[in-house]
């Protein structure tokens, strides 16, 4: 029980920890692929710190949930990310919440980030999270099929048995796995504003929508909110590391060698990872906000299809 | 012996209705009227609650000397009937204490107060009916007491119109149940529903029962394209009324189709499955695109009572398609997965039109348009509603979300299902399910964002008041049940057991005696879920996150004009509307549901009118079904009017050919 639940604890920490560190490497590796020298790697924490440290300049008419929406968008990303096998399957909480839940809980980090944007009263606030919702209306039915076709193929909509399930090389190559794992990327890119959905570099008005709803905090809430960010960016690319490439996690109860070499493969994927999505951002533009759900609903398409070639047969 | 104690707290409701009559005038008889009716529901709510837990034999039915001569009227209590009398009793039990409070602001009460406990007593009837006759008197009753409090406020233009369609769609709906009724009795008028249950129809009468059902109850609960009249009317009631009509009332309608389809008709066909379920996600994607174009709160609200019924006849279409193959644990599991959004969603829409109704209170205005910056003038309301609205969204951990879960759980076990066209209609009506569920979220946005949140649009907004105690008391409860139901979803798992075990002959595993309080639908290697723990690990990581924060950062805080990139704007209607809100959704949407167009009409250079933006919706289902008929029979009219300006000798060889004519059927009739 004590070494589990150190176990679970880790994997919360690490999650926390290396979070930063993953939007540091993107952004990094972007800036060298333009030929910039770009900013160091440890910046975001340089940057969390420094928000930390200043004081907040709150709207005249921001209410409680202007305040409290921070913690509870980070607390709800936290609980998500620590669900999702990293290093090892099994963990102690891993039956808490099986993979819709953890859609879920993202689609309330989502509502109360909406609700922040639309506190104060700007008409900046509202643009981005009415384009944020969306967006949200075409990536969350996206989302649940991708879930359906997982859950299908491992019959299972827990994470660590379909890693497991997956991980055992019953399954061979699927092409309902193959069509949506496109589906999952389009997914990911889109909730994590990224190019070309979104801009996270962007304070142009009319083009952002992340940072449009976010555009009224400062200080240590917009630490706790960027930190979330972090959190949601790690969130995904480990969820696609531990459905599409699972090798390398350690079973529950292995012991500390196995969790180590758990750790340095999670490492290693976080940074492929994080490599391709910065070349696929470098090497695209940022699309027109209703391009957007052309864009999402062949995401949608893609995951309704993997769906209905299980339902047509088991072995597709 | 529980249906007799029921049956008191019916005849008292009917006396209160009686007394109202009399006294309603009375300063004190609005108090009085509604805690009479809260204690007669709280003791019904008791008593149904000991009749589904304690689960006792089903009781011998109890017959009254009353109605038709030869059959008297049957009530009985049986598992199903146990559980729709608790979301009957305990909806009509908040209602009750909600009006305490927010009936005082009634300024025609003589016409909501006999209305209201005779409309609580004929929604109990209609559940403990067990006959026929009963079942339909009982229903019509229903209908015409709500059409009643729908005409409370009947010199508003539209509650007129509301209130006629509604009696049109109320008499439309009780003639087909009849019809169905009819053909389950067969022709030796077996109207008890004992003997209905060994009455085997062919198919071809089943196939028709069903038809029939799916449009009388199916009209009362608001499937498309039956719901026309649900939006007009729900909203037009007084709120307290809003909230039983759309939480329990509807609720009603899916007793009537789960007690004929899945227990009077025997066994079901497949393809029955593929008709509910086609209905269930249709009505479930329209009827939130339809919530999300509405401005108005209570209207709103209302539309998307008509998307939650979509998802409980997504369940029950998975029940019957499960029964039909003979995989009962799957239909026990989707049969619950329905039974529990039947309570949840009397639970968080009630609590929502209380909020609606509180907001009208204070403010006298349904247009969110003319709301906004709430949270500041009525803060308790504002973080219930809030609740209401992340339940309803399907968030965890809220109880909204737990009923989802189950539903897209069983779709998961349906690919094993024999028939091709389940095969590829559930992967579909799953996409439509996720598809609402999502759209939902945003339709709450808009909800909560627009009105209790952003500046005040208006003085009256600006100007609000706090409601009353019993009103909030009525809102915390059912906030607090919404958030009890999320966070112990095993508790009311295993209290719909005995109904689901009746209904499809199986059950879900027992939910209690897993550790931690999950639940556990079939194995906890295939999927689990646990509401208590998410909550509490959200509760912790948002708590330390509070202690760390505060422990190492600044705790500086000043307050300072909004920021906006620089350009911040003093005037409140540069805030986004409801209307801009929901454009996006509309352009991405409605361009082909509602047949959206936008029309910009800018004057020319130098003309100082302003610029106007007109958004043009059809509604397709009014125009493709009901202009139709509506047409149909007014050019019918005209064509018989002739018949009414008529000589003497032309009526008289009118009845004659009449005559000779039923003669001749008569003679050629085999």
């Amino acid at each position: 029980m004590i070494p589990d639940l150190v176990v679970q604890g880790g994997q919360m920490f690490l999650v926390l920890l290396l979070a930063p560190l993953l939007t540091g490497f993107v952004r990094k590796v972007k800036a060298r692929l333009l030929r910039r020298q770009g900013p160091p790697i440890f910046l975001p924490y340089r940057d969390l710190v420094r928000l930390l440290h200043k004081e907040v300049v709150l709207a005249e008419n921001a209410s409680w949930l202007f305040r409290a929406a921070p913690y509870l968008i980070f607390a709800a990303t936290w609980v998500a990310a620590a669900l999702v096998p990293t290093f090892a399957t099994g963990l102690l909480f891993s039956w808490t919440a099986d993979l819709i839940a953890i859609t879920a809980l993202l689609g309330s980090v989502r509502f109360f980030m909406a609700l922040a944007g639309m506190d104060v009263g700007t008409s900046f606030g509202g643009i981005g999270s009415s384009r944020e919702v969306m967006f949200a209306s075409l990536a969350e039915p996206a989302m649940l099929m991708i879930i359906f076709t997982v859950a299908l193929v491992a019959k299972s909509t827990q994470l660590s048995t379909i890693s497991n399930v997956l991980l055992s090389g019953h399954v061979g190559l699927r092409i309902s796995l193959g069509l949506v794992l496109i589906a999952l990327i389009i997914v990911a890119i889109a909730e994590n504003a990224r190019v070309p959905v979104d801009n996270p570099a962007t304070h142009l008005e009319l083009t952002m929508v992340h940072e449009a709803m976010i555009l009224e905090y400062s200080g240590r809430h917009l630490a706790v909110i960027e930190l979330a960010a972090y959190l949601k960016l790690l969130l995904y690319v480990s969820l696609i590391a531990c459905i599409f490439t699972p090798w390398g996690l350690a079973t529950a109860g292995a012991g500390p060698a196995a969790y180590l070499v758990g750790a340095a493969t999670y490492v290693a994927k976080l940074a492929v990872g994080g490599f391709l999505l910065a070349v696929f951002e470098t090497v695209i533009a940022k699309m027109r906000v209703f391009r957007v759900p052309v864009f999402l609903g062949a995401s949608l398409m893609l995951g309704l299809l993997g769906t209905l070639l299980l339902f047509v047969s088991r072995s597709l | 012996m529980l249906a007799a104690i029921v049956l008191w707290c019916v005849a008292a409701l009917l006396t209160l209705a009686v007394a109202a009559t009399a006294t309603a005038r009375q300063p004190w008889a609005t108090p009085v009227i509604y805690s009479a009716s809260l204690a007669a529901c709280l003791v019904g709510l008791a008593v149904a609650l000991t009749g589904l837990l304690a689960a006792p034999e089903p009781a011998p039915a109890a017959v009254l000397p009353l109605g038709l001569p030869w059959l008297g009227v049957h009530f009985r209590i049986d598992a199903l009937a146990g559980f729709f009398l608790v979301v009957v009793n305990l909806g009509g039990a908040a209602a009750s204490l909600y009006a305490l409070g927010y009936g005082r602001h009634e300024p025609t009460p003589q016409r909501v107060l006999p209305f209201f406990p005779a409309f609580l007593a004929g929604m109990n009837l209609v559940v403990l009916a067990d006959d026929a006759f009963t079942f339909l008197l009982s229903w019509e009753f229903m209908s015409l007491t709500s059409w009643a409090l729908v005409m409370t406020h009947h010199r508003v233009a539209d509650n007129a119109r509301a209130g006629y369609i509604y009696l049109i769609m109320a008499s439309f709906g009780t003639l087909c149940l009849l019809l169905a009724f009819a053909l389950l009795a067969g022709p030796d008028g077996a109207y008890g529903f004992a003997a209905m249950r060994t009455n085997h129809l062919g198919p071809l009468f089943a196939a028709l029962v069903l038809a029939l059902v799916l449009l009388g109850a199916g009209s009362k609960a608001g499937l498309v394209p039956l719901h026309v009249w649900l939006p007009l009317a729900h909203p037009a009631a007084p709120s307290h009324v809003s909230a039983l009509m759309s939480g329990v009332m509807t609720k009603v309608a899916v007793y009537g189709f789960i007690r004929i389809v899945l227990d009077l008709l025997g066994p079901p066909e497949w393809w029955w499955a593929m008709v509910v379920l086609a209905l269930g996600g249709v009505t479930s994607a329209l009827g939130v695109l339809y919530a999300l174009m509405q401005h108005d709160l209570k209207r709103l609200l209302a539309y998307h009572t008509v998307e939650n019924i979509g998802i409980i006849y997504i369940g029950l279409g998975l029940a019957l398609a499960f029964q039909a193959n003979h995989v009962a644990w799957a239909a026990a599991l989707a049969l619950t997965a329905a039974l529990f959004h039947v309570l949840n969603h009397s639970l968080f829409k009630s609590l929502l039109f209380f909020g609606s109704g509180a907001v009208l209170t204070a403010t006298g205005e349904r247009d969110m348009e003319h709301l906004g910056g709430l949270i500041h003038r009525m803060p308790l309301t504002a973080f219930t509603f809030l609740i209401g609205c992340v339940a309803i969204s399907a968030l965890p951990p809220l109880n909204g979300f737990v009923s989802e879960w189950l539903t897209f759980q069983a779709i998961l076990q349906s690919p094993d299902l024999p028939q091709w066209g389940l095969k590829i209609l559930i992967p579909a009506v799953g996409a439509l399910l996720a598809l609402s569920a999502a759209l939902a979220a945003a339709c709450f946005v808009k909800a909560f964002g627009i009105t209790f949140l952003g500046r005040p649009r208006t003085t009256v907004a600006a100007n609000a008041r706090e409601v009353d105690g019993f009103s909030l008391a009525a809102m915390f409860g059912f906030a607090g049940l919404c958030l009890l139901a999320g966070i112990l979803p095993g508790v009311v798992i295993d209290a719909l057991t005995p109904v689901v075990q009746a209904l499809v002959g199986d059950r879900m595993p027992v939910q209690l005696g897993v550790p931690w309080l999950s639940i556990v639908p079939i194995a906890e290697a295939r999927s689990s879920y646990n509401g208590l723990l998410v909550f509490v690990f959200i509760g912790l990581s948002a708590s330390l996150a509070i202690y760390a924060i505060h422990r190492v950062a600044s705790h500086a805080l000043r307050r300072a004009p909004p920021w906006d990139c620089g350009f911040p704007s003093t005037s409140p209607i540069t805030q986004y509307t409801a209307g801009s809100f929901a454009q996006p959704i509309r352009r991405v949407f409605g361009t082909s549901v509602f047949q959206a167009r936008e029309h910009v009409e800018m004057p020319p250079p130098g003309d100082h009118r302003p610029a106007r933006l007109r958004v043009d919706l059809r509604d397709l289902v009014w125009d493709v079904f009901y202009v139709p008929i509506a047409t149909g029979v007014e050019v019918a009219a005209g064509r018989l009017n002739v018949l009414q300006f008529q000589t003497i000798r032309r009526y008289l060889s009118l009845v004659f050919a009449a005559l000779i004519l039923l003669l001749l059927v008569l003679g050629i009739w085999p």
